[in-house]
């Protein structure tokens, strides 16, 4: 109980369930196999509710889940069964807009994984070993958004010079194929 | 390798499931990563190969020692780049790859360089990854910065900081705990995640100084703390600070209680909570303490956040364990949660109104839980059984509409281990409660015509085998079973079989009709059920050539195994090849790994089926078969009663031992579980010396050394008392342990020949009175009471003198007496001034004893107690008053 408050791991899954971006903090999880059971099992029992206007709640096998959906992306933060769950529900809702505000409100797996960059600096940037480092949201994209930006580039024309770039890539593929 | 060029042969849109990873492959994106090498650095495509093989790792693929070491390198090249993106994603990867300590030197200087930057970003995180990748002996090279880092002005860098001064404790306690003075700078800081992280280093450096965190606790519960996270650190130091000086606080005011309930009032929700649940789980929290967190939590009940919500009603279910009185002000809110969309919400709010509900309510709650179970997962069903189960043995008049409710769900669909819940649930209520036996096997029956479970049909079958013939008219049963013979698998049909057999056993007006059942199934066409067709028509004499065997068929049928299984196990092993006949008396009866130890530990779930009397008898069965197959202790009759364990040695000596008391009517068995703890010795000839000199009555007949006792295997030495006959002798022994120590080889195993004789002394060992009274219950304490003989009664008052509150005075009383508190009256309202406590047990010579205590205390604290016996023998009454007269 004398514990400092602790996460025990952050997923962002797709909706079918499949990773977008994970981040586990635990030894619980030994093996790839394992988290990718823990997440199949966080995913299906949390699939049917409704978690799009306020955070939800769940506990199964001494973890607890808490977790927001938007669009076809799944939030999940997860911590042991005696933590207080409103503090997992404040790192959660840490993440949940930070994503928001990094992908300026566009906020689906598609926008995700082409910024995944940021998404990851995101989560870095939350959590540090299973320790909070941050809640606030904007303080969180702040601190995302200013490592992004080109020495000088507004943060506007990197995402679309970014965006051209992807494009031109998904192209180059395609006429390959 | 994947191809490609082959496309995904998806369902989906290609469009809709356009991904920048698509076709990414991991021999590809390595291939990729040689622009790392570019003299000419694109940062944008450097991110970008970055974000690619970060997806990989992130993906589950792993990189090979090669690959890694490659990659690493390469990506250390990438430092030259002043491009702070490229960079921030440099910082990411090297903590992905964790390099080993040689490749670590490689990127010291950079990140040393980063970590003095003028820039905060590069500062922040060049600490945080050092950090975490360095090992002890670089950190002594970075301490300084470190230190500086702490104090920096900007909090960003001090919270890097100190996260990595939690972190490397861990590894290096002893060059953090030299940063004490910079914490306690960083506590000042204005910015409140600063000052969380700070309090959070500063209480691992002196968590093993009880005096330092007390004063800590003391200065910050009185001063400021900002940051709503630390405010919940500080909660929980302060509840260790409470927990730990619980000892030395003799009056009144609980410390730091003000400090918790001014938190209930602070703007967080999460330090509210926080603080709300610490009172909750305060040792012996008072009712006029609880008061004020239960009220927030009720208030949390009707947020519309779910997992406030769900915080309040988990925290509130937990409390209604203990205090059930405290929550049942919460029980409108909570009935509101039965519909609520998150279902744990609403298995929680149900199962804590059925801890909280008294008798009145039951039925209306039962009608609001039958429309909540069709819609909720097999798991929080489960819970529920559970709950109902318990909430029927404190309510045993109500079982009729419990009982109702139990036979309605079994009849619905659900998986296994969701019908196999209901079935335990209801043979422990038809143990538990009597009258409820009839009505519940016929559920079973029901539950059999039609269950898909091969498993819950046989054991079912042999439950009713033994309670069935038991019944009022066993008759009505024979349909159910012999159906089964009909209409299952060959399993079932074998078991149906053995079902049929016992109650042919049991019932002699049964035993024509049992044997035309058993006939017909001679003709089945499978082996086991024709086998044990033709055993037991042979055991009940269904040729009409002996009539005597009648005790050795119900011996056969009923009696359980007699030597363990695992020893079965062996000797039958031993046997396979052998030509002659196996004999069963050859298996060795001593039991080779004291199973009884392991009971202590209470088994979380009840024991179902299986073994069906479960708890304290199946204990008392076990030390039965042990008792009985040692010849010195064969003669002394039925075992009356055995103790739970007592140690007689503190914990971690060289040898532990704890000892069993058995009771028998003319006799006392003690039983030594010894444990040698000493890998280096094996001891031999193991004995207790008992001096029994301050034991008058009793007197030593017989001992059983214990041949030998290895490392770390448990073994037992008995010692046997002869006293009078039905008389509840006390008395105190001490007692010395005897042994040949022998020197054992540790790398061989191997005992030396030679031994030594040695002794050891052990606590002094007590049988008290309580020892004599077995604990059973009455499902109906008043019914029980009526109808003993009113002349038996023998009432007196009793002053119990100072106690620290009357659930105190209670357990000391039920301890005393050693008998089983009936209908949960052992369970004392907090802060209630008076109380009645119905106890019920058998005392030695087979006689009811039935015991209504009532309490009262006063306002200093002292207690009186007026206890009324009654007893199917007057001298037991008064034997009762003698105990606590002399207790």
């Amino acid at each position: 109980m004398e514990k400092c408050p602790s996460v025990k791991s952050i997923l962002l899954l797709d909706s079918e369930g499949k990773r977008v971006a994970v981040k586990y903090y635990s030894d619980d999880w030994p093996t790839n196999a394992a988290k990718e059971a823990f997440e199949k099992d966080v995913f299906t029992k949390t699939q049917k509710t409704n978690a799009r206007t306020e955070a939800e709640i769940a506990m199964f096998e001494n973890n607890m889940v808490v977790y927001k959906f938007v669009q076809d992306l799944h939030f999940f933060v997860t911590g042991g069964e005696d933590e207080n769950e409103l503090i997992l529900a404040t790192v959660l809702q840490g993440f949940f807009d930070a994503v928001g505000l990094l992908l300026r409100g566009n906020v689906d797996k598609r926008e995700a994984l082409e910024n995944l960059d940021l998404i990851l600096l995101c989560l870095d940037e939350i959590v540090d070993g299973g320790i909070i480092l941050e809640t606030d949201a904007t303080v969180i994209a702040g601190k995302v958004a200013s490592h992004s930006i080109d020495a000088g580039a507004p943060l506007s024309e990197q995402t679309i010079s970014q965006a051209l770039a992807t494009a031109r890539e998904h192209l180059t593929r395609s006429l390959l194929k | 390798m994947a191809q490609p060029l082959v496309k995904k042969d998806d369902d989906h849109d290609d469009e809709a499931e356009y991904s920048p990873f698509l076709g990414i492959e991991k021999g590809a994106v390595l291939q990729e990563a040689r622009v790392f090498n570019d003299p000419q650095l694109d940062p944008r495509r450097c991110s970008q190969v970055i974000t690619k093989l970060l997806y990989l790792l992130n993906q589950g693929e792993t990189f090979t020692k090669i690959e890694a070491t490659e990659v690493f390198f390469a990506v250390t090249k990438l430092f030259q780049s002043r491009d702070l993106g490229l960079r921030r994603m440099v910082y990411l990867m090297i903590k992905e790859l964790s390099p080993s300590s040689d490749e670590v030197i490689i990127v010291t200087s950079s990140l040393m360089k980063d970590m003095n930057s003028k820039t905060d970003m590069y500062r922040a995180n060049a600490i945080r990854v050092l950090c975490r990748i360095t090992d002890g002996t670089l950190l002594t090279q970075i301490e300084r910065y470190l230190k500086q880092a702490i104090v920096d002005k900007n909090p960003v860098v001090a919270s890097a900081a100190l996260v990595s001064g939690i972190h490397l404790l861990q590894s290096n306690p002893e060059i953090v705990k030299r940063w004490s003075n910079e914490v306690q700078e960083a506590m000042q800081s204005r910015a409140a995640l600063v000052q969380f992280h700070a309090l959070a280093l500063l209480h691992q450096i002196r968590q093993n100084d009880r005096l330092a965190v007390s004063k800590l606790v003391t200065s910050l519960t009185r001063g400021t703390v900002r940051s709503p996270l630390a405010q919940c650190l500080l909660i929980r130091y302060t509840c260790q600070v409470i927990r730990e000086s619980a000892g030395n606080t003799q009056t009144g005011e609980r410390p730091f209680y003000d400090y918790l309930e001014s938190c209930l009032r602070h703007k967080a929700e999460m330090v509210i909570f926080e603080a709300a649940r610490a009172i909750t789980e305060l040792n012996g929290v008072t009712s006029r303490e609880l008061t004020p967190a239960i009220t927030v939590l009720q208030l949390f009940l009707s947020s519309s956040k779910p997992v406030l919500r769900f915080a309040a009603v988990r925290t509130l279910n937990k409390v209604a364990m203990m205090h059930p009185m405290a929550v049942t002000n919460c029980n409108i809110d909570m009935e509101s949660l039965i519909s609520d969309q998150n279902r744990s919400i609403a298995t929680l709010a149900i199962t804590t109104l059925l801890k909280t509900g008294n008798e009145s309510s039951v039925d209306r709650l039962m009608k609001q839980i039958t429309n909540f179970m069709s819609d909720i997962a097999d798991e929080f069903k489960i819970v529920v059984v559970e709950a109902i189960r318990s909430l029927c043995l404190k309510f045993p008049l109500k079982y009729r509409s419990l009982m109702n409710f139990l036979s309605n769900i079994l009849r619905e669909e659900g998986g296994f281990e969701y019908k196999k819940a209901i079935v335990d649930s209801i043979v422990i209520l038809i143990r538990d409660i009597p009258d409820a036996k009839e009505s519940g096997l016929l559920h079973l029956c029901e539950f059999i015509e039609d269950c898909e479970f091969t498993y819950l049909s046989t054991q079912i079958l042999h439950f009713l085998g033994i309670e069935g013939p038991k019944t009022s008219d066993p008759s009505k049963y024979i349909r159910y079973i012999y159906n089964r013979v009909h209409l299952e698998n060959a399993t079932v049909r074998a078991s149906a079989v053995s079902t049929l057999a016992k109650f042919g056993a049991m019932v002699d007006s049964l035993k024509p009709r049992i044997f035309v059942l058993l006939r017909r199934c001679l003709f089945d066409s499978d082996d086991e059920v024709r086998d044990r067709a033709t055993l037991y028509l042979n055991t009940l004499g269904a040729d009409g050539a002996m009539d005597e065997t009648n005790e050795d068929a119900s011996e056969f049928l009923f009696g359980s195994l007699d030597v363990p299984l695992v020893n079965l196990e062996t000797s039958l092993k031993n046997y396979e090849s052998s030509d002659e006949p196996f004999d069963i008396s050859s298996v060795p009866r001593e039991v080779k790994v004291q199973p009884l130890a392991e009971k202590k530990a209470p088994s979380k779930k009840p024991a179902g089926l299986g073994a069906p009397p479960s708890g304290p008898t199946a204990t008392v069965d076990a030390y039965e078969k042990l008792l009985s197959s040692i010849p010195e202790f064969s003669s002394f009759g039925n075992l009356f009663k055995s103790s739970a364990p007592v140690e007689l040695t503190e914990a971690e000596t060289e040898y532990a031992v704890n000892v069993v008391k058995h009771i028998f009517d003319q006799h006392v068995v003690f039983q030594y579980n010894c444990t040698n703890t000493i890998p280096e010795q094996l001891l031999e000839n193991v004995t207790v010396l008992v001096d029994s000199s301050e034991a008058e009555e009793f007197a030593e007949v017989a001992s059983k050394p214990l041949q030998s006792l290895p490392y770390d295997s448990p073994g037992q030495t008995f010692v046997a008392f002869e006293k009078p006959q039905g008389v509840p002798a006390v008395g105190k022994f001490s007692n010395i342990l005897k042994f040949i120590v022998k020197e054992v080889d540790t790398s061989t195993g191997e005992a030396e020949d030679d031994g030594v004789e040695d002794e050891y002394r052990l606590e002094d060992l007590e049988v008290v009175a309580a020892d004599y009274m077995q604990k059973v219950g009455v499902s109906n304490f008043r019914n029980a009471w009526e109808n003993m003989n009113p002349d038996s009664e023998r009432v007196d008052e009793y002053g119990l003198g100072p106690r620290e509150n009357l659930s105190e005075a209670v357990n000391a009383v039920i301890n005393l007496l050693g008998m089983q508190p009936c209908e949960g009256t052992e369970v004392v309202p907090s802060n209630s001034r008076s109380h009645t406590c119905l106890l019920s047990g058998v005392f030695i010579g087979n006689v009811r004893v039935l015991v209504r205590l009532s309490f009262g205390i006063d306002g200093e604290k002292e207690v009186a107690m007026k206890l009324a016996v009654r007893s199917d023998d007057e001298s037991v009454s008064d034997a009762i008053h003698e105990i606590v007269a002399s207790g």
